[in-house]
């Protein structure tokens, strides 16, 4: 590995998250590519490597590497990626609008509520991280085939359920938490 | 291997390019300073010869301070004014302080951060944990540059994992206050995991598990060809050694019903029960046997059963946050290949124990829990100095403890960027106005897990201005939050209709205004000027004793050659010498000791003399 004072070029900020770790458009990511990649730009512009570097060396190693943690973290996690590939297919995923969902998701996310509400420990609580996992995973499946085939508007309606059932995600861990306390 | 260096250019410099450079691992209990030399990293001892420095200072009348074993020898005698674990109190307020009924400080509920009375005025946490920096400091000047003019170029200084922006930045201001220059701050668990991975040449993901005297972390980090990614890190940074001791101490005085105690008798129990508990880690019981100031003893036996059910909540409430960490790096305990410990407090044997069961796997212990942070500090700080060889080319990536965000409407917390984002990172959110015609908008800026403001700690407020006249909801204000490679935010507000703008570097409510800095500076400067006053003093009477010791020896064996007026005249200067080095002047004593050089010069001569006459007639000659 060499290290040279120069800056390298090789964050370009106009380009996008896939372009960035040369990865190839798509839903499905090679995640071990993508770790790879990141920790060999990381090499080049992280702040560790300019402390002793000029000021304006040192703010430009700084946004450079806050370029990419930001792809990274958009591409390691399904749920951003796909947010992000609706919003590089110029459409908007409408998360702040309150539009309708289908009936039959809304009672299912009352089922998910109310095992939650009546989990009573901690291995219940595991139980329905396990049980949503699979739900997640084959929903994953779904919107990967759906971007596939180009069909963005069966995808945009794939990731408004999937928020929902992040948060419920997120719900669980705050209530095992909770129940460690 | 450093035999022989060939280096690119630009990547190592040449010997006599080297920059100096520190890594202090500064301790609730203990404080280090580490630096690597010939490739080795290793930590410097003190004159003294140890490598630990207690992290307590007292303070004398007059503004005399004593740092380390000194001031820890008069704990007990003078507690009020002698501080243990400060770091509890870095960037805290009164109300945050632990047990303060049983602290013998006098604080002061000052704004921001909690300051303490004593014998040299009222000291805030900063300042006490810079006369620590600034001890270690001079340690790492006298081990590294002798004699020489050069400088030390930058230190790299250790904070718990969990430590927020507050005590973060007191932790930068004591460093600066004590002369240091900051490269880095770095996680207590991040430093060791560098230390361990290094050493051990470790893949895969590991768990640092840190319990120090007054904080716990637990990071969980992967190791890849060289890259340390920590992925996610969790703690109690008000959870320590110390709430055991306190635990014991708790539990001695209802076993001996003891009536309310005075503050040295109250620090005279708290370090028994200290050496108890070291005691209790490596065998089944121990004897509290300590004589209060009235007279009355305490002679309790403890056995380890005794200690281990005593603090077996202390034990629990660090499992969870290492459960939370698992969770928020995706991973379960089988995952984890390794459990390095860190810090003093894993030495008892039922942390170990608990640690054990969690993960599945008997922890790591083959690294002296008290050093691997400051080596791993010493390691960070030469490779950001640029000296770093080819074969040192690893890469830190850490990340943020605790979730920012700004107050929105009913004080709740809106997350702008949450907790365990790789560092540096930047996010902007939109907001918008409340109210028609709304002119200006507040951001508050929070820290923590919390929903509500209330709950999370506060770190600045600033406000946009001059927002033009709009509808109620039309404004689009983008709030952007950017946090630098030491975790440290600033924030800045854009309407962007408009274009109106506000910016922010935080400073957290509870860190010090610069003008407060500036103060310290000036204080420690004066004080600076003391303490090279109090070292000439100490070293002019170390030579007045030594040539009064002399002098006594000579005139014991060679009386004989000095008349009875120029015995007379010596026994006088002796006099003088011993009244001026009782004194506090240093230049009173030197001029004392050089006349007494001028009167026994003579009786020097003749002493010379008559050793050369006898070794001239066959004489072993053993001193002049």
């Amino acid at each position: 590995m060499k290290i040279s004072s120069a800056m390298p070029a090789t964050i370009d900020f106009s380009q996008d998250h896939f372009e960035l770790f040369g990865l190839p458009k798509g839903f499905a990511v090679d995640a071990a590519r993508l770790d790879q990649r990141f920790h060999e730009l990381q090499r080049e512009v992280h702040p560790d490597r300019f402390a002793t570097a000029s000021d304006s060396e040192k703010r430009l190693s700084m946004q450079r590497a806050t370029r990419l943690n930001e792809a990274y973290r958009t591409l390691k996690s399904p749920l951003h990626r796909a947010r992000y590939m609706v919003e590089l297919a110029g459409l908007d995923a409408g998360m702040e609008t309150n539009t309708a969902m289908p009936a039959a998701f809304l009672a299912e996310q009352m089922e998910w509520r109310e095992a939650l509400e009546e989990a009573a420990d901690s291995s219940a609580l595991d139980g329905l991280e396990r049980k949503l996992s699979q739900e997640l995973k084959l929903r994953y499946a779904a919107i990967e085939a759906e971007f596939d085939r180009g069909d963005h508007t069966a995808a945009v309606a794939s990731l408004r359920q999937l928020m929902f059932l992040e948060k419920l995600r997120d719900d669980i861990a705050d209530a095992q938490e909770a129940m460690e306390h | 291997m450093a035999l022989l260096q060939i280096s690119e250019p630009g990547e190592s410099p040449a010997p006599h390019e080297r920059r100096i450079a520190i890594g202090i691992d500064l301790g609730t209990t203990n404080s280090l300073v580490a630096t690597v030399r010939n490739s080795i990293a290793g930590v410097l001892n003190g004159e003294d010869g140890h490598a630990l420095l207690p992290s307590i200072v007292r303070y004398l009348p007059g503004g005399e301070v004593h740092v380390g074993y000194a001031a820890q020898a008069e704990q007990a005698r003078d507690p009020r004014n002698t501080v243990i674990s400060v770091k509890r109190f870095m960037g805290r307020g009164l109300k945050d302080v632990a047990y303060p009924e049983n602290s013998p400080y006098d604080f002061v509920d000052a704004p921001g951060m909690v300051q303490l009375r004593t014998a040299a005025g009222v000291k805030s946490p900063v300042e006490v944990s810079a006369e620590i920096l600034r001890v270690l400091r001079q340690r790492a000047e006298r081990a590294l540059l002798g004699g020489s003019n050069s400088e030390l170029y930058g230190a790299v200084i250790t904070v718990p994992a969990y430590f927020d922006e507050a005590q973060r930045q007191a932790t930068k201001d004591a460093a600066k206050l004590a002369g240091l220059n900051v490269m880095r701050l770095l996680n207590e668990p991040t430093a060791a995991a560098i230390a361990y991975g290094l050493d051990n040449a470790a893949e895969g993901v590991y768990a640092v598990f840190d319990l120090g005297g007054g904080t716990f972390d637990v990071s969980i980090l992967r190791l890849t060809r060289g890259v340390f990614e920590v992925l996610a890190t969790g703690g109690d940074s008000a959870l320590g050694g110390d709430d055991f001791d306190h635990r014991l101490f708790c539990w001695v005085i209802e076993k001996a019903k003891l009536a309310p105690l005075s503050p040295e008798d109250t620090r005279l129990l708290l370090a028994h029960a200290r050496q108890v508990k070291e005691h209790l880690s490596a065998h089944a019981e121990a004897h509290f046997h300590a004589r209060l100031a009235s007279g009355e003893t305490v002679n309790l036996v403890v056995t380890q059963e005794d200690f281990w059910d005593m603090t077996r909540t202390l034990v629990a409430k660090t499992l969870g946050p290492t459960k939370k960490a698992l969770r928020d790096a995706k991973l379960t305990a089988g995952d984890v290949k390794g459990v390095v410990m860190v810090g003093g407090a894993t030495r008892m044997p039922h942390v170990q124990r608990a640690v054990g069961e969690l993960f599945g796997q008997d922890p790591l212990n083959n690294l002296d829990p008290d050093k691997v942070v400051a080596l791993g500090a010493a390691i960070q700080a030469n490779a950001l100095a640029g000296n770093r060889s080819s074969e040192e080319d690893w890469l830190l990536l850490d990340v943020i403890p605790l979730s920012l965000g700004i107050e929105t409407m009913g004080g709740l917390v809106e997350k702008i960027i949450p907790r365990n984002s790789t560092i540096p990172y930047a996010r902007a959110q939109e907001f918008t106005t409340f109210k028609d015609g709304q002119s200006a908008m507040a951001v508050h800026v929070v820290q923590g897990e919390r929903e509500l403001v209330s709950d999370c700690r506060s770190l600045a407020r600033f406000e946009l201005r001059g927002l033009p006249p709009m509808a109620a909801g039309a404004a689009r204000i983008r709030v952007t939050f950017q946090v630098d490679a030491d975790g440290l935010l600033s924030v800045s507000a854009r309407e962007q209709s408009s274009g109106v703008e506000a910016a922010v570097a935080v400073k957290p409510s509870y860190g010090l205004a610069d003008d407060e800095i500036t103060r310290m500076l000036k204080d420690s400067f004066e004080h600076a000027k003391g303490d090279v006053h109090v070292r000439a003093l100490r070293e002019q009477q170390v030579e007045a004793e030594r040539m009064r010791e002399a002098v006594a020896a000579a005139l014991a064996s060679d009386a004989d050659l000095l008349s009875a007026e120029e015995r007379a005249d010596v026994d006088q200067a002796l006099a003088e010498l011993g009244a001026a080095a009782a004194g506090s002047d240093h230049r009173v004593v030197k001029a004392a000791i050089e006349k007494a050089n001028r009167v026994t010069g003579p009786f020097a001569e003749r002493r010379m003399d008559r050793s050369i006459k006898r070794g001239l007639t066959g004489k072993s000659l053993e001193k002049i």
